[in-house]
């Protein structure tokens, strides 16, 4: 079965900037796959390379085996949602969601009844005579979502559609994201810098960092075992020991430690045989609802953190008292890239 | 210092009352004061025979207006001239505003909008009368069809009736040139402002939804742009209708409206004539403000 999107050692330079460097990877078709990655990490510009608003220095893209590296977007079966929703405002809701189908030649009965079942999809079947400047932010990523997929593409593209929602409105576009794309059947590219949504939805995530793939890996493994130490900072928000300190520790390479698996024990508390601990200083103590993360600087001068249960509280330990951080051995991951 | 900041902080309307009240003055009396003098004036009308003015309310002058044919042909010709120099205007600007707007970057962007308003460092006079050495039967223009071995061609387009004249510099087409060169900045400057406030997702959005270059240009740039270029064009048909003295330096020597207002206030003494023609215009620019909200011109504001 050929790959609906396939990279071929695609580069995109600009000037001196290396936005993407020879980036190869494949999306199945029907997969829900995440981009993650800080800001100027590559990831938007593979974006724009699918979606044709950008073309490669060196390499090709290709859309179901075909390479189309030359065609123009409005030629491409990949249909975008953008990040500021992009919305023609002087076009009516319904115009906006028609316009795709106008533009191609359909009717204005039968595209106007398509752009109303769209509409009914994401649930906003009342609003096609609104102007998008009308909607509240939810609404107007709906009609965005519906005005990408009347045209039944292959592949959508979203560039972090829920980035300007808050919170409980994000967590609510997840779910129904996920099952609309169940529902649907099309391949999702999925760009965001937000680590929870990448693995709350996607099958596979290519976590991005300057212009490279750092890795490529389902969620769960992405969050086990992280290959780099970029990888296990940025998606497991974990401490990682350099080559240095992971000597002193008696292990051979650097490795990740994740701070759920971290417990603080003041220093004069038994060690048990088969666990490793370093000695810090507490540095802060701050309340999460049903964990507490403790900041603790252990002695190379940098600053781990340890996810602990709220009700563990120690008496005595305070700001600035000397603990210790310890972890079974079995818990480190040994990273391949040396920590940096 | 600091307490007068602080007292102007606490009551920003005293803020306000200081920030506009001197240049309301000076528009509410200066500015719209002399045209309200001047919009009342035509409601007046002279006595034919002392040559008076008699200040008594009346229709007379607006009927004298439109009544004489000649004074009609005067507001038909000044509005002709008006419509074919902001369409051309137009056309000419939309492709160079296009690129100052959506492509030009750096320098090249800095050099186009120098370049389109250089001409407006210079004194309107003295290019109104270069034009006419250029367009002159002897002047380079000619000279240059005459090179090209297309003096024929030259002849053809003064020998056109209404339109043409003895040469460019006495013809409706040489004045029609002129206007355009004058007032392309007007229409280049709010419609490039236009365009460059599309957000360039619009674009891309419309072009990832199926669009052609042309389709997105039709649907989305242009009804995103017609504000500016609405506004562009009120300027470029407001100085047609108003100018005086490109057509008295330039062209044939039918009247225009801008040169009757001049002739009526100054030598005839005919305030209220000169009023009546000055209203022309305002009215003219209501009409076409009202046409162009009715087409959604200002929809997308």
């Amino acid at each position: 079965m050929t790959a609906a999107i396939e990279f071929r050692g695609v580069s995109r330079v600009y000037g001196e900037l290396r936005a993407v460097d020879d980036v190869s990877f494949a999306v199945e078709a029907g997969e829900f796959f995440a981009m993650l990655g800080p800001s100027g990490s590559g990831k938007t510009t593979c974006l724009r390379l699918v979606a044709g608003f950008d073309t490669p220095n060196h390499g090709q893209v290709l859309l179901d085996g075909a390479d189309v590296s030359a065609v123009p977007p409005y030629e491409r079966n990949v249909n975008t949602v953008f990040q500021d929703y992009a919305l023609f405002p002087h076009m009516t809701v319904l115009e906006n969601v028609a316009y795709g189908p106008r533009v191609r030649g359909m009717a204005k009965t039968e595209r106007e009844a398509r752009a109303r079942e769209m509409l009914e999809l994401v649930q906003l079947g009342a609003q096609g005579e609104r102007r998008p400047a009308q909607l509240s932010g939810g609404q107007r990523q709906r009609v965005a979502l519906a005005r990408a997929l009347i045209n039944r593409p292959k592949v959508l593209l979203l560039d972090e559609p829920l980035g300007a929602l808050d919170l409980k409105l994000r967590e609510e576009m997840q779910i129904e994201l996920k099952s609309l794309q169940k529902k649907l059947g099309i391949t999702f590219v999925y760009v965001t810098h937000d680590q929870g949504e990448a693995l709350s939805m996607a099958d596979r995530v290519a976590v991005f960092n300057k212009g490279r793939i750092e890795q490529l890996a389902a969620p769960r493994e992405l969050y086990l075992r992280p290959s780099t130490a970029f990888v296990a900072r940025f998606v497991g928000s974990a401490n990682v020991a350099d080559a240095a300190l992971a000597r002193k520790l008696g292990l051979g390479a650097p490795f990740a430690i994740r701070a759920e698996n971290i417990d603080v024990q003041t220093e004069s508390a038994s060690l048990s045989p088969d666990s490793v601990a370093v000695p810090g200083a507490v540095v802060a103590v701050q309340f999460h609802g049903a964990a507490s993360r403790w900041q603790v600087q252990i002695e190379s001068g940098e600053v781990w953190s340890a996810l602990l249960p709220d009700s563990r509280r120690m008496n005595g330990v305070a700001v600035g008292s000397r603990v210790r951080l310890t972890w079974p051995r079995e818990a480190a991951v040994p990273l391949a890239s040396p920590a940096g | 210092m600091r307490a007068a900041s602080t007292f102007f902080w606490r009551r920003p309307y005293w803020y306000f009352a200081l920030l506009l009240v001197p240049p309301l003055l000076w528009f509410g009396t200066v500015y719209l004061g002399s045209l309200f003098a001047l919009l009342a004036q035509s409601f007046y009308a002279i006595d034919d025979f002392t040559a008076q003015i008699v200040r008594e309310p009346t229709f007379a002058t607006y009927k004298q207006l439109v009544t004489q044919p000649a004074n009609v042909d005067i507001v038909l010709r000044t509005m002709t001239m008006a419509i074919a120099v902001t369409i051309a205007c137009a056309l000419i600007a939309l492709p160079i505003a296009t690129y100052m707007a959506r492509y030009a970057t750096g320098r090249m962007k800095a050099l186009f909008y120098v370049g389109v308003m250089l001409p407006m460092w210079t004194s309107y006079l003295v290019k109104v009368y270069s034009w006419r050495l250029l367009l002159a039967k002897e002047g380079i223009i000619a000279w240059c069809f005459g090179k090209l071995g297309l003096s024929g061609l030259l002849d053809a387009l003064l020998a056109t009736p209404g339109i043409g004249g003895p040469s460019l510099s006495s013809s409706y087409i040489g004045m029609f040139l002129v206007f355009v060169y004058m007032w392309l900045p007007f229409m280049i400057l709010p419609m490039a402002a236009a365009l460059e406030r599309v957000p360039g997702s619009l674009i891309q959005a419309s072009a990832d939804l199926g669009a052609t270059p042309s389709q997105t240009f039709r649907n989305v740039v242009l009804p995103l742009a017609v504000p500016g270029i609405a506004a562009g064009s009120v300027f470029t048909f407001s100085l047609t209708l108003g100018d005086y003295i490109i057509p008295s330096v330039v062209g044939a020597p039918g009247y225009f409206i801008g040169m009757m207002v001049y002739v009526q206030q100054g030598t005839a003494g005919n305030i209220p004539l000169a009023a009546a023609f000055s209203v022309v215009p305002i009215l003219l620019i209501f009409i076409y403000l009202s046409i162009a909200k009715r087409f959604g011109a200002f929809d997308a504001l």
